[in-house]
């Protein structure tokens, strides 16, 4: 019963023409979603000009021709011209097309701006013989829409640079603090141990290099534990014996794919945690295991702990808490591998703090 | 044969495997350490993992009990079983471990971005493991019944129960550790024992296992050295087929590929290959060693069917008293090694694409993997004990027939051709798995064809795997609107050098 419904519905044919328009629409999508460029103009151009059924069109930006589509392209040149007046006012236009050419027909253009958060990024172009009403208002609609997905992908763009402010933002707060507590302490070992003053000048260098790293969303565990490393004997000639680290790192994990600067934050965590408030030495461990699909990192201090509210809060992204770093990993891992990958943060007050971190070995579409 | 001493032998190496796996990263790595995450798997070290997890009871049992019973043609199974990392070393190796992927479905995924591919590949891995697990057991039973006198699947619930042990409490910890120790006992428990058969063969008066004089199985020595003159009616056909299947077989297996996910970087996985076959062919001299000298001193074996044995019992044959028992329990110990570390490679494989993608991603965690692990131990073990045997390495040669007909299309032209697409991929994957895996389910349930039609069941790559690559490039052409969008980007990533600096596109999207 129901398919027979279905089957008289799909059967009409004003349905049919709106289910073509649809996915005419449909295919000029994806390449709309990758922003107004050349390309992207080209390969959209094409559908959208069967959706308005025009023998010829253009897309531009606003000084330059991006896109002709159909036939005469004598007139390409032009479209920058006819652009002009839209892309200063803002407001759909029907100019007339000069040509010299009897045998070509093209009299009359409609152009129709391109907004993104209302600033007009570009204009569409429709040309034809004449531009009746009907004619217009399909142009109006279609450079509407148009403007609907290039939002979107306006969209996407700034999610990503958002990622990256936040990565930026994550190295920047580790620096300064950090950098004036190590200079510091390399400094006290200037006069007595040139030598080891000399090798954690080095490491110092390492560590900041790739710390401040300008490329790549992703780096490998190897990499990253290096960084660790090296970050840690820092901090030992800082604390000296105080401080005490275990490392135990399965070799088969080492290749696998992390965010960039995903364990650093939970170290410095772990290191402020595990000596403050305490009078007897703090002790860090670093455990990555091996687990078949997936690495399993824990970095674990036996500090003072945390209110598990607290914790709670701070992954939650609220900035007012002092381990900021956690809301930030955690949010990177969710994003990159998904909702079954965040931190998980075993603690309470006076009982130390574990931080796992779980990665899978694969995923698509993130590799260094 | 003494059962006391190979019982022992046996349960050796349980305990050290069970106990390496328990402790070994606790030898292997020093707290006060530092820097120990600069150091990633060598290539050394991970070719030794390489081998002792591929060194399978059929290299170790049936190679030798194969060239006892047919004669110099079955040597291209060993043969094969090495050359196939020489089509992986120059095909695959280092494109695949640039591609990032882990499993064989997450090479598809990465290359194809179809998640159809990936499921069906998913499936095959779990086909081929099985296949594969299934002689493992088989093999297990019939040592530890030539050994200890016990029945036929006695060997494989052990086997299968330390798997089952070792993954459940923490087995994935310092694997390769526990694999490429397994290498070494596997190739002492061969070499020791074939070094003293040799001398006391000399000793003997060094008769030529190829003598006309030498008959086994109503097979005479000149006979049985000439190539393609042996008993099988098509003996050519077959011959190109085994050289097919193993070939092209090695790179689809599940457990083999895990494994060169543990180099850093495609030129470490080059060099892993090139060390895994240095190994492997230090190996494989010494099986076809026990199968010549059991023409001479076991021809009975032969006769009453048990020719895999023939590396057991040979010792103690030959040498005789407590050095003779001590050395059969040595290689006893070698094929324990053999089924322990195989089937363990291949449950850990097989359960990984279990709990992955057929258990689901939502159910993640230890629990899924070990409910995993149990379906990939129980399903084969059950196998072994209901089809009747159709010799170790024979079966193996079957899994490695429907491996090379499905994985080696699939990771060839995904890796050389930029047009394939997803649908291609898919047919590839259905023809060559439903041909070969048909022809496997006849040759299991031992149904009697005779002529060409046996043949080519008995022995399926030689024509299943030209249909498989035809039909996945065929269709591939068809579809040239679904060749994925990311193709070019791909590409570049899987063939271009770490070491050469160039933007490699986008990271996610």
């Amino acid at each position: 019963m129901g398919w027979r419904v279905w089957r008289r519905q799909l059967g009409s044919e004003a349905d049919r023409a709106t289910f073509r328009t649809l996915h005419t629409a449909s295919m000029a999508t994806p390449a709309l979603r990758a922003g107004l460029t050349p390309s992207s103009a080209e390969r959209a151009a094409r559908h959208l000009r069967s959706l308005l059924g025009a023998p010829a069109m253009a897309l531009t930006d606003t000084h330059r021709l991006l896109a002709w589509d159909g036939g005469h392209p004598h007139h390409a040149p032009q479209a920058v011209d006819q652009a002009r007046p839209v892309v200063s006012d803002g407001a759909t236009e029907v100019r007339k097309v000069l040509c010299d050419d009897p045998a070509c027909g093209l009299r009359q253009a409609v152009v129709a701006p391109l907004t993104v958060e209302e600033r007009v990024v570009g204009t569409l172009q429709v040309y034809a013989p004449s531009a009746s009403a009907g004619l217009v208002r399909a142009a109006d609609e279609v450079a509407r829409w148009v403007s609907g997905q290039l939002e979107l992908a306006e969209l996407d763009a700034s999610r990503t640079r958002l990622m990256e402010a936040e990565v930026r933002a994550l190295r920047a707060q580790i620096s300064p603090h950090f950098v004036y507590n190590s200079l510091t302490a390399i400094a006290s070992f200037v006069r007595t141990d040139p030598e080891r003053a000399r090798e954690l000048l080095l490491e110092f260098a390492d560590f900041t290099r790739y710390s401040f790293r300008r490329h790549g969303e992703f780096t490998t565990l190897a990499e990253e534990l290096r960084s660790i490393e090296r970050y840690l004997v820092l901090e030992k000639a800082r604390f000296g014996d105080r401080l005490e680290v275990t490392l135990r790192v399965a070799q088969e994990v080492l290749p696998v794919v992390v965010p960039f600067l995903c364990l650093q934050p939970m170290v410095e965590n772990a290191v402020r945690h595990g000596l403050e408030a305490k009078n007897g030495p703090g002790h860090v461990s670093i455990v990555a295991e091996d687990n078949d699909y997936e690495a399993v990192i824990a970095i674990e201090d036996d500090g003072v702990g945390e209110d598990p509210d607290r914790v709670r809060r701070a992954l939650a992204g609220d900035s007012g808490m002092d381990s900021v770093g956690l809301g930030n990993v955690d949010e990177r891992l969710r994003s990159t591998f998904g909702d079954a990958y965040g931190l998980v943060v075993e603690t309470a007050p006076g009982a130390g703090t574990k931080v796992t971190v779980r990665v899978p070995k694969y995923a698509p579409g993130v590799h260094v | 044969m003494s059962t006391g001493l190979a019982v022992t032998a046996v349960l050796l190496v349980a305990l050290a495997t069970l106990s390496v796996g328990a402790y070994g990263w606790r030898f292997s790595r020093t707290t006060s350490d530092f820097f120990v995450a600069s150091r990633s798997v060598r290539p050394a070290l991970n070719a030794s993992a390489i081998g002792g997890e591929y060194l399978s009871a059929a290299s170790f049992l049936g190679v030798a009990g194969l060239v006892l019973a047919f004669g110099s043609d079955m040597l291209w199974y060993p043969v094969g079983w090495t050359a196939g990392y020489l089509v992986l070393l120059v095909l695959v190796a280092a494109p695949l471990r640039r591609s990032g992927a882990y499993t064989l479905p997450d090479f598809a995924e990465a290359r194809l971005e179809s998640r159809a591919v990936r499921r069906f590949s998913s499936v095959l891995v779990v086909a081929v493991g099985w296949l594969y697990l299934m002689p493992q057991f088989q093999g297990a039973g019939l040592s530890l019944g030539t050994v200890a006198g016990t029945p036929a699947w006695t060997g494989g619930l052990l086997v299968g129960a330390v798997v089952l042990v070792n993954v459940f409490f923490g087995g994935m910890r310092s694997i390769t550790f526990v694999q490429a120790f397994q290498y070494w006992l596997k190739l002492t428990a061969l070499l020791l024992p074939a070094m003293l058969l040799l001398l006391v063969w000399r000793g003997d008066g060094a008769t030529s296992p190829a003598d006309p004089s030498v008959v086994t199985g109503g097979l005479p020595g000149d006979v049985w050295v000439d190539p393609l003159a042996s008993t099988s009616p098509h003996a050519l056909y077959t011959t190109y087929s085994i050289i097919v299947a193993t070939f092209l077989g090695t790179m689809g297996l599940p457990h083999v590929v895990v494994r060169f996910y543990t180099n850093p970087d495609g030129r470490a996985a080059r060099r892993t290959t090139l060390v895994v076959l240095g190994l492997l062919g230090l190996f494989y001299v010494l099986p076809p060693v026990y199968g010549a000298l059991g023409r001479i001193y076991a021809p009975d074996l032969v006769r009453a069917g048990a020719t895999d044995t023939v590396v057991l019992e040979l010792p103690a044959r030959v040498v005789g008293g407590i050095g003779g028992e001590l050395l059969s329990a040595l290689t006893a110990a070698g094929a324990f090694a053999a089924f322990l570390s195989t089937s363990s490679g291949l449950t850990i494989a097989v359960a990984g694409v279990i709990s992955q993608d057929v258990i689901g991603r939502r159910f993640r965690g230890v629990q899924s993997f070990q409910a995993a692990a149990v379906v990939a131990v129980v399903v084969p073990l059950f196998l072994a004990v209901t089809v009747e045997s159709v010799g170790v390495a024979r079966a193996v040669g079957l899994a490695f027939a429907v491996a090379a007909s499905t994985f080696c299309p699939l990771l060839v032209l995904g890796i050389w051709w930029r047009r394939l697409t997803d649908a291609g991929a898919v047919a590839g994957l259905v023809v060559g798995g439903a041909l070969s895996g048909g022809a496997v389910v006849l040759t299991l349930v031992d149904v009697e064809l005779t002529g060409w039609p046996g043949v080519l069941v008995s022995q399926p790559a030689a024509w299943t795997v030209p249909t498989a690559f035809a039909v996945m490039a065929l269709v591939s052409l068809l579809t040239p609107s679904r060749v994925p969008v990311h193709v070019s980007r791909t590409m570049v990533r899987l063939h271009t050098p770490e070491t050469v600096a160039l933007d490699r596109g986008p990271q996610a999207d």
